[in-house]
């Protein structure tokens, strides 16, 4: 068995470094590159893509970021494991074949599915088996909003991908997997860990939960003492430094940007924390608790000491739903009286949206510069600002309502107080918007399948 | 005497739903358990009174030296719905960092705590 696995953190969202990928397989040796694209409301987004066509609902810059780690796939041996399948895991499989074989490589790269997450097709069979799906948050049934669901899609864990690699996949690919897992999974398959050994898959959790956004933990967005984290622009991803007896270390290749420390671990840990006594996983409970953390020399952290439990019998389900729609605009006031002119044009625009009879469930006036993102909180500025930006928002369900505001606040360019500017941009758009519904279902409702196909 | 809270601790944010979470770890480990008594759930919600609508429920991490607060009620629906500029809770972090705390003058001196 190896001593050492290294997972390696290449993508933290989608939208992440395009570089990362392929600076993490040629930094340095590294086992798997372990890519997550999926945040809350992703899945909403592919399935629109793929209702427009059925051979979409991936994440597509998952295709870029194979191809520049191709050479590292089928001349190393590094294998990615990465849950861009998004809503149609089966078309992203495909894509990465045709992809591999435009490249020479046909037949040297085998790719894993992993599909079962996907419920939207069973979802009124099971509501109709007495599934309330009921909102985690609110504890309404999903009845309420079920003509309005555009994709529902179970969190699912380790196993299937573990399945994946032990089949020889060298890329898996996987629709909704928690982020944790795909880190999980390879020490799971690496390691022969049980599944039932709780204090070993915590471990694997924790590690995914420290890598699973990426820079994160290695200097970015990273508050204590930001001013000296060192060369950013060429910052360094974090790796995942894996032993069979679960403990690890986290750590970056040479030479490259950012910081690695106790506190910028600590700070990825607490990110998205709720309650730390019981983090819940498909796989594993994990007891945030336990960890313990210790500098193992320059941008290298040991992390040990971490304990879990049996998981429950459920698992999470996203669902994403229509829930009408928005618009936010802006507009720039300057100097003298910035703040002031800012507050008579709110003061204006509302007495218009009213006077016009529209009806909306929100309006929303933030004044960036002042106190858009700690409102009362912020102090006054004792100098009189330069400028104040006026943030404008309405929510409603009706569309029309949503796009005669949007009319509204180019006039005031015109017709409104004085020293305006910043409108270039146009008529703010209307978005639909597509709201989160967690809930939880029965774990034996869940499938998972597998297949390898390249 | 006064001592703000950004001087002696660091925090990140981040959010599920319309529940903003903000962990917050002590710059010394020695400082955190100035943490746990001065940052108590009541203070917590008093300092964010007019800026949260629900409540405020608080974990202790004594292994990493961190609390973690959830804020309820926080992200005007959260995700997607939410209109604010920090419609995922990113900045509640240094929100939560502008609290003042008030620390008899000997402990302040004993532990070495910046003076605001």
């Amino acid at each position: 068995m190896k001593q050492v696995v290294r997972v390696a953190a290449g993508q933290g969202f989608w939208g992440d470094w395009l570089e990362a990928p392929r600076r993490q397989v040629e930094g340095g040796p590294v086992d798997y590159l372990m890519l997550d694209y999926l945040a809350e409301v992703t899945m909403s987004i592919l399935q629109k893509q793929k209702e427009r066509d059925p051979k979409m609902g991936y994440a597509r810059d998952f295709l870029g970021a194979i191809d520049s780690v191709l050479p590292a796939i089928v001349e190393r041996g590094v294998r990615v494991i990465a849950n861009a399948g998004g809503v149609n895991p089966v078309s992203c499989a495909q894509a990465v074949k045709e992809l591999a074989a435009a490249r020479g490589a046909a037949g040297k790269v085998r790719i894993g599915v992993v599909t079962g997450d996907d419920l939207l097709p069973r979802l009124d069979d099971l509501i109709a088996r007495g599934h309330a799906l009921a909102n985690m948050d609110t504890g309404e049934p999903l009845t309420t909003v079920r003509d309005r669901v555009l994709s529902a899609n179970a969190y699912i864990g380790s196993t299937p991908i573990v399945e994946a690699l032990s089949r020889g996949a060298q890329v898996v690919v996987t629709g909704r997997s928690t982020d944790t897992a795909l880190t999980m999974a390879p020490l799971r398959f690496e390691f022969g860990w049980a599944p039932d050994d709780w204090n070993k898959l915590a471990s694997g959790i924790v590690a995914g939960h420290i890598i699973e956004c990426g820079a994160q933990c290695s200097g970015g967005n990273c508050l204590i003492d930001w001013r000296d984290v060192p060369d950013l622009a060429n910052v360094g991803y974090p790796i995942v430094n894996a032993h069979p007896d679960g403990t690890f270390e986290i750590s970056k290749h040479p030479g490259t940007g950012g910081r690695i420390s106790v506190p910028t671990v600590t700070e990825q840990l607490v990110y998205e924390m709720g309650d730390p006594h019981a983090y819940i996983t498909p796989d594993v409970v994990a007891d945030f608790t336990t960890i313990q953390l210790e500098s193992a020399g320059p941008d290298r952290v040991r992390v040990f000491g971490i304990g879990g439990g049996a998981p429950t019998d459920k698992l999470k389900v996203s669902i994403a739903y229509r829930a009408g729609f928005k618009a936010v605009g802006t507009l720039v006031y300057a100097w003298p009286d910035a703040l002031e002119k800012a507050q008579a044009a709110d003061r204006v625009l509302r007495e218009r949206l009213d006077r016009l009879g529209l009806r909306f469930d929100k309006i929303m006036t933030e004044f960036v510069g002042v106190s858009a993102t700690h409102g009362p909180l912020a102090e006054q500025p004792n100098a009189e600002p330069p400028e104040v930006q006026l943030r404008f928002g309405v929510r409603g369900e009706s569309k029309a309502a949503v796009e005669r505001f949007t009319r509204e606040l180019a006039p005031l360019v015109l017709n409104g107080p004085p020293s305006v500017t910043g409108f270039a941009g146009g008529r703010p758009k209307v978005e639909e918007i597509v709201a989160y519904w967690p809930a939880l279902i029965d774990k034996a409702e869940v499938q998972t399948a597998v297949e390898v196909i390249g | 005497m006064k001592v703000r809270l950004v001087d002696i601790a660091h925090a990140r944010s981040g959010d599920k739903g319309d529940t903003a979470n903000v962990g917050v770890i002590a710059l010394k480990r020695e400082w955190y358990p100035i943490l746990v008594r001065e940052l108590t759930e009541r203070r917590v919600t008093e300092h964010f009174r007019g800026v949260i609508t629900g409540d405020v429920k608080r974990y202790e991490l004594p292994n990493l030296a961190a609390l973690n607060f959830l804020l309820h009620g926080a992200l005007d629906g959260g995700g997607t719905l939410s209109l604010k500029t920090d419609a995922q809770g990113k900045v509640f972090s240094t929100a939560l960092l502008r609290m003042v705390l008030d620390v008899p003058d000997a402990e302040a001196r004993s532990l070495g705590l910046p003076v605001a």
